[in-house]
């Protein structure tokens, strides 16, 4: 009877062993994609924005069984790293993901950020997906940059256009704080005012980025009394102090900026002050967004308790490398076979209503395909939250 | 020039209020407390939690903002400090303590309060304009006000209180307060959280108007250094003449040196190095210590 007992005991022990070592055999392989980008400090919203919508996506694809690419079923892995807006601490991140054998990397979020990893990418075989607006990176020579969003170069002339032609301005001023990114979009934001006829009337009032009075900042600016007062590069913690300054000084006129911003954050710090107040805002809107994209707004929020309005264009940079390397799974550890899928590629677009497409664009400014295409939602801020002023398309 | 003026002194009366602290700290105890921008920026926060998400009167913010930062500074002082000074006698060793707190509540903060901007209603609306020669929103009065207020007690406590003569008592010669029979640790505690109550109630005046993020506090923590280095580290009107003179330069060069492009920094730090060369031990600072 003991003997019995022994030998179900041992063959039950068996098929159980046998079970657990062919549900492991079914598990699905990893695809692992970085982050690299800022997820502390003042700018912290633009990296978090990002890392929460890849974990977003890669829970939702994962919770669906994974995305096969060739014969493999893989789950998503997100492997975040904080480079604080520091390029020395990119750098650091691009080599961990090179080090962990990692070849497709969202970020970094800014100028000097991208442009220091660049070298990392080249020499290690990763393609990477700035949130930064330098031309280098993305022409040739340069090939393994692709920008995940719209510049501020092909944003700003369509809002000053939309504004000269139905607002009447004649008279802009660019504020801008002492940073690379800042800098770079004011110089080129002032370049295409001028090229569409706009009387750039000042343009050399900077600012530290942790100033906490920015009357005496923005008194000369205001002055000089403007149509239009443009915000360069401006951060989401900074935004509504300089909206709330300015209007606290007198100022009447519009105020926009070329970056995405924060409508709760707007609320909170500038309150009405902040109506009227124009950004470019994610890449969807009430009539674009498909049941897709509402859903992953709902699983976000679920996730992370509070939605980023930005997390509408931070979404598809994942989306872009998962259905880039399902149309080409050669591609899944050789860069050079995602760059020739990249001219040809185009994949239904899960985020927007009716029929539009993901597809690579920029060529127009790069002279070849590197950049993602979104849609250019430029918004007003009013009583707490966005309204869609135009949507226009990139290339 | 009256513009610039008045930004300087509301700029000033902030700045005293955050060098206060982090001096009173350092002349009790001689520890640089690198983590005294991150209480101003926690302290920030609760009073943003208590007024925007809780809905109460922002008195009742500032008032959390004080206790919870004096209760952090004191439980920060008996069980991390203290320790560290009694075993170690090198002046190192508080600074990497103090730089690991500074990160250590960056952490917590973004834990408990999210990584974005928060800002809390305006406490008084309107702008003071005076024929466009003077403009000043009300609630930065206020808070000027406000500021100036909590300066003058600050003082009066030092001055009159018995704790605050105990305290000076300690900072002039802890050993000699001992002898006197000073409880040097308990007024220790009692100095660290005030230290931290004072960063901690700027932080929740200020939610009103600049609003606070997470990446204010390091930023706050060198604006702290070199105000008390400009008037001399460990003297309480030093902290105070510290950061008018810098809310001063800063006015002054944000709207005279605007035309060159943000050099205003760029200027007090040279000035700075220049004055600390011939005087190092700050405006009313002794060179012995």
């Amino acid at each position: 009877m003991q003997r019995r007992d022994f030998l179900a005991g041992t063959a039950l022990s068996l098929a159980l062993a046998l079970t657990t070592t062919t549900a492991a055999w079914a598990e699905n392989a990893k695809l692992k994609i970085g982050f690299v980008g800022v997820t502390s400090g003042p700018a912290a919203a633009w990296g978090i924005s990002n890392q929460r919508s890849m974990e977003a996506r890669a829970a939702w694809l994962n919770e669906l069984g994974g995305v096969q690419i060739g014969d493999t079923t893989y789950d998503i892995e997100i492997v975040p790293f904080d480079d604080q807006k520091d390029p020395k601490r990119a750098i650091a991140g691009m080599e961990k993901m090179a080090q962990d054998g990692i070849h497709y990397v969202v970020g970094p979020n800014v100028d000097d950020g991208a442009a220091a990893v660049r070298p990392v990418a080249e020499q290690n075989g990763i393609m990477y997906f700035p949130y930064a607006f330098p031309k280098e990176l993305y022409t040739a020579p340069a090939s393994n940059a692709i920008l995940g969003m719209v510049a501020n170069y092909q944003s700003g002339p369509a809002i000053y256009k939309y504004l000269m032609e139905n607002n009447g301005i004649k008279k802009v001023a660019f504020v801008a704080g002492n940073e690379s990114d800042p800098l770079s979009q004011r110089d080129s934001g002032a370049a295409a005012a001028r090229e569409l006829g706009l009387e750039v009337v000042s343009d050399s009032v900077t600012y530290q980025m942790d100033t906490t009075d920015f009357t005496p900042v923005l008194l000369p600016v205001i002055q000089t009394a403007p149509d239009l007062l443009v915000l360069s590069g401006v951060s989401p913690a900074n935004a509504p102090q300089l909206i709330r300054s300015a209007r606290e000084l007198g100022y009447t006129g519009l105020i926009s900026t070329e970056t995405a911003q924060d409508a709760a954050v707007l609320a909170e710090g500038a309150g009405e002050l902040a109506n009227g107040f124009i950004s470019v805002g994610g890449a969807s809107t009430p009539e674009l967004a498909s049941d897709t994209m509402k859903e992953f707004v709902q699983r976000y929020t679920d996730m992370f308790g509070e939605y980023n309005d930005e997390s509408n264009t931070k979404v598809y940079a994942l989306e872009y490398i998962v259905e880039t390397l399902k149309a080409n799974p050669a591609a899944i550890d050789n860069v050079e076979e995602f760059k020739k899928t990249m001219d040809t590629f185009e994949a239904p677009n899960p985020f927007m209503v009716g029929d539009a497409k993901l597809t690579y664009v920029g060529t127009s400014s790069f002279g070849q395909k590197r950049q993602v295409s979104v849609p250019l939602v430029v918004n007003e801020y009013k009583d707490g939250k966005f309204e869609t002023l135009f949507v226009a398309q990139v290339d | 020039m009256e513009q610039i003026l008045a930004n300087g002194l509301y700029l000033g009366a902030q700045y005293a209020l955050i060098a206060l602290g982090l001096t009173l700290i350092f002349s009790l105890m001689n520890v640089l407390n690198f983590a005294h921008g991150q209480m101003y920026v926690f302290g920030g926060f609760v009073t943003y939690t208590v007024v925007a998400q809780l809905g109460l009167p922002f008195i009742v913010g500032l008032i959390a903002s004080a206790v919870v930062l004096a209760v952090m500074g004191a439980l920060i002082e008996k069980f991390l400090f203290r320790p560290v000074i009694a075993r170690s006698k090198r002046d190192e060793s508080t600074m990497l303590l103090a730089a690991g707190i500074a990160f250590f509540l960056d952490a917590v903060i973004l834990l408990l309060f999210g990584e974005k901007q928060r800002g809390v209603p305006k406490v008084v609306n309107g702008v003071f304009n005076w024929d466009m020669r003077l403009i000043m929103p009300y609630d930065r009065i206020l808070i000027a006000v406000l500021a100036i207020a909590l300066i003058v007690g600050f003082i009066l406590f030092m001055q009159y209180s018995r704790t605050g003569r105990a305290m000076r008592a300690l900072a002039q010669d802890r050993v000699a307060a001992q002898l006197m029979g000073v409880d040097v640790d308990r007024y220790s505690m009692i100095g660290f959280a005030l230290g931290a109550m004072l960063a901690g109630l700027v932080g929740g005046l200020l939610v009103t108007i600049t609003g606070i993020n997470l990446g204010m506090g390091g930023p706050t923590s060198i604006k702290a250094f070199l105000m008390i280095m400009i008037g001399g580290a460990g003297v309480i009107s030093g902290a105070i003449a510290g950061g008018f003179i810098l809310g001063m330069m800063e006015s002054i060069g944000l709207t005279l040196l605007a035309a060159y492009g943000d050099v205003t920094y760029l200027v007090i730090f040279v000035t700075l190095m220049i004055f600390l060369a011939i005087r190092p031990q700050g405006l009313m600072g002794k060179p012995w210590g």
